[in-house]
């Protein structure tokens, strides 16, 4: 029984971590369909952001107060990544709509920048943030230990979902940007400033990496590579849930995350590695297009 | 026209002169007064975090001999390659360094991989690499000096330890490529041999950040200790993930072969406090040699960097080459090496005097398990006499019996 119970909240808790950092992915890539490989380096930035606040606050302001860094470092991670976002579509991106071979690579030059970067800034060896104290340990039922950290990142992905919901399908925003998603033209007809909608879209995706950098930094160490360890999970969970829908993303990340350590239980890690990627193929043999697919009137799709 | 063509000549035979000056000194690029070494590690990719303070001690160790005066009244020259993280690339630098700035000798390399993508160029050249990292053992070339432990020097002594201390439930926990499956295949043979059980045997991915499944797994199997051969970012998410579920080394404790130092600072002693761990020496070693290195390599990098096993080993390697060569009194690796296989180099090191085996090219080290402490340091429990280096485990019944083989 216990071991069941960890099972499976283990599968939670790794499936909210693979849709955490899909979010933002969801957007851009999933929407706007554009190829960011930097994807993971805004994660990278926001889990470095949660760093710097942290140091900050152990410098300058007193220890009673300093479990409170983790707010603080939130709303950075998403404000800077949000700027960088809004920065690379700006000068980058923009100038490439179209062209998804040419973004691909500009994009991973940037990634290789930032990279090089964060290790010239922070130093070669990874370093570490303290959970703030409320988030220290885990809370103990019965036989099973569930860690205040996983559960606050399941909180975060479900805040994080609801947010996404409602600019998308709620506010006056999301009614422009899906407009200009499905069909750009008509949409400039109707007077949306296009470029605009474009910016603020790719930047709010970023920004939702920046958030996914700052709650994984809880699990594990931060260094330039942290960014392409999720990344390619993030990329797999969207091309699986059908590019362009929220709720495939989500469902792309349960399957992932529940058969990883479904599988990694009952043999090793590597074979689940595998087998996850073995999943993935044979859905996309049958389903090219994922598991859920955009309606479109278009001839061309 | 016919000026030029008298230029000409003239340049073309000051050109032959000074070549024929340049003949007569040894190689073309090598001046007088310097002698080029060349430095191979990392400053790019997944593995620049662990190579860059190995790097630094080298470095360090050249400054200090130049300082003093050179060696043979040369001073030491070197020249940088980034190896990328990259076996390939490595091998390519090995051979650019070697045969277009006719280096000496090279230092470098941490992984097993890269090790084993520049052996080959090194024998082709027949030149020499100092390898200073701790590895799997089971190679012992002629052309490779390795101034980390064998595996005699570092995992068997740790079995061992633990064994004498009581402990009887073992669960083998490494990332997955050559030195944790190697380390381990010796582990299982050792507790074989010993009567004690082996309850679990796990690897992860290089970049696996999720520690869940095998965390559940080390529950239900519920070993006394968990020797964990993990490498890289894999040990803090491992350890972070291990305290999230309030366990500390009272519940598991942990006997680790890649956590030193730096990892410490890393992770953060209030995780790790208590954990066991495995080298040949610590910043908190008490050498009087120690004690220069340390402020030595505090002063060059700030004071709040920590020297570590392989920074050490690296450091030692730059010192056993100048003995090697004073020795020789020559640059040349085939003498060098001749001068290493008559035996008796040695170097009063931070971590006690070395020497480098005739035979095997190891170095003859002593063994330290510690214990880490509040404060980051690492406290020694227990303290051999040097150890002989046997890469091949062949002085060991058990090892021999067991067929050891190794992995390709």
């Amino acid at each position: 029984m216990t071991q069941f119970v960890n099972t499976v909240f283990n599968c939670v808790s790794l499936s909210s971590i693979i849709l955490l950092t899909s979010l933002g992915l969801a957007i851009t890539f999933g929407l706007m369909k554009v190829i960011n490989m930097a994807h993971g380096e805004f994660l990278m930035i926001g889990a470095y952001m949660t760093y710097v606040v942290q140091n900050f606050f152990e410098k300058f302001f007193p220890e009673s107060i300093f479990s409170l860094y983790y707010f603080f470092s939130l709303i950075a991670a998403f404000a800077v990544t949000f700027f960088f976002g809004a920065v690379l579509e700006r000068f980058v991106i923009s100038r490439l709509y179209g062209r998804e071979v040419d973004s691909l690579l500009a994009t991973w030059g940037i990634s290789i920048i930032l990279q090089q970067a964060a290790r010239s800034v922070f130093g070669m060896q990874g370093v570490n943030v303290k959970a703030p104290s409320f988030l220290d340990g885990g809370i103990s039922i019965g036989s099973c230990t569930f860690s205040y950290n996983r559960i606050f990142i399941l909180c975060m992905v479900i805040l994080c979902m609801v947010l996404v919901w409602y600019i998308m399908y709620q506010s006056n925003f999301g009614k422009q940007m899906r407009a200009v998603m499905q069909n750009r033209a008509m949409a400039q007809c109707m007077g949306i400033n296009s470029r605009k909608v474009d910016m603020i879209t790719f930047s709010f995706g970023s920004g939702l990496a920046g958030l996914a950098g700052c709650s994984v930094a809880l699990l594990g160490s931060i260094d330039s590579t942290i960014g392409q360890s999720y990344i390619v999970n993030s990329f797999i969970a969207v091309v699986l849930g059908g590019v362009g829908k929220l709720l495939g993303t989500v469902l792309g990340s349960s399957i992932i995350g529940s058969a990883s350590i479904g599988i990694e239980n009952y043999t090793s890690a590597s074979i689940a590695k595998a087998a996850v990627l073995l999943i993935v193929i044979v859905v996309l043999q049958f389903r090219p297009q994922g598991l859920f697919t955009v309606k479109s009137r278009k001839l061309d799709e | 026209m016919k000026k030029n063509k008298f230029a000409a000549i003239l340049l073309s035979s000051i050109l032959a002169v000074s070549m024929a000056g340049c003949g007569g000194a040894g190689s073309q690029e090598d001046s007088e007064d310097t002698v080029k070494v060349g430095i191979l590690y990392s400053a790019t990719g997944s593995m620049a975090i662990s190579e860059g303070a190995v790097k630094d001690a080298e470095v360090l160790a050249i400054d200090e001999i130049n300082e003093a005066g050179g060696i043979l009244g040369r001073q030491i020259e070197y020249i940088e390659e980034d190896g990328a993280s990259e076996p390939s690339t490595f091998a390519t630098k090995a051979e650019k360094l070697i045969d277009q700035d006719k280096v000496k000798a090279v230092f470098g390399c941490w992984t097993s991989a890269s090790r084993k993508a520049v052996k080959p160029v090194f024998e082709e050249y027949g030149n020499l690499l100092w390898y200073p990292v701790q590895y799997e053992g089971m190679e012992s070339s002629s052309n490779i000096m390795y101034t980390g432990a064998a595996p005699n020097q570092q995992i068997v002594p740790a079995i061992d330890y633990l064994i004498d201390q009581g402990y009887k439930k073992f669960f083998l926990l490494g990332s997955d490529y050559v030195f944790p499956r190697t380390a381990n295949m010796i582990i299982n043979a050792q507790c074989d041999a010993k009567g004690v059980e082996v309850v679990g045997e796990e690897y992860a991915q290089m970049d696996q950040t999720d520690f869940g499944s095998i965390i559940s797994k080390i529950e239900a199997a519920k070993p006394d200790v968990i020797i964990n051969t993990l490498n890289g970012t894999g040990n803090l998410s491992f350890f972070k993930q291990m305290s999230e579920k309030n366990y500390t080394a009272d519940d598991y404790m942990t006997m680790s072969f890649s956590i030193a130092e730096e990892e410490v600072k890393t992770i953060g002693a209030d995780i790790l406090e208590g954990h066991m761990v495995s080298w040949n020496y610590y910043m908190s070693t008490d050498t009087p040699e120690n004690k220069a290195f340390v402020e030595a390599y505090q002063n060059a990098y700030g004071s709040d960097r920590v020297t570590s096993d392989p920074a050490e080993a690296a450091y030692d390697a730059v010192y056993l080459w100048k003995a090697a060569v004073e020795k020789a009194e020559s640059f040349e690796p085939e003498d060098v090496i001749a001068v290493v296989e008559e035996g008796g180099i040695t170097f009063d090191a931070p971590e006690g005097t070395v020497e480098i085996d005739a035979e095997n090219h190891h170095l003859i080290k002593p063994v330290r398990i510690g214990v880490i402490n509040a404060d980051g340091q690492i406290d020694t429990v227990e303290e051999t006499a040097p150890v002989i280096p046997d890469p091949y485990l062949k002085s060991y019944n058990w090892a021999v019996e067991a067929d050891l083989q190794p992995l390709e």
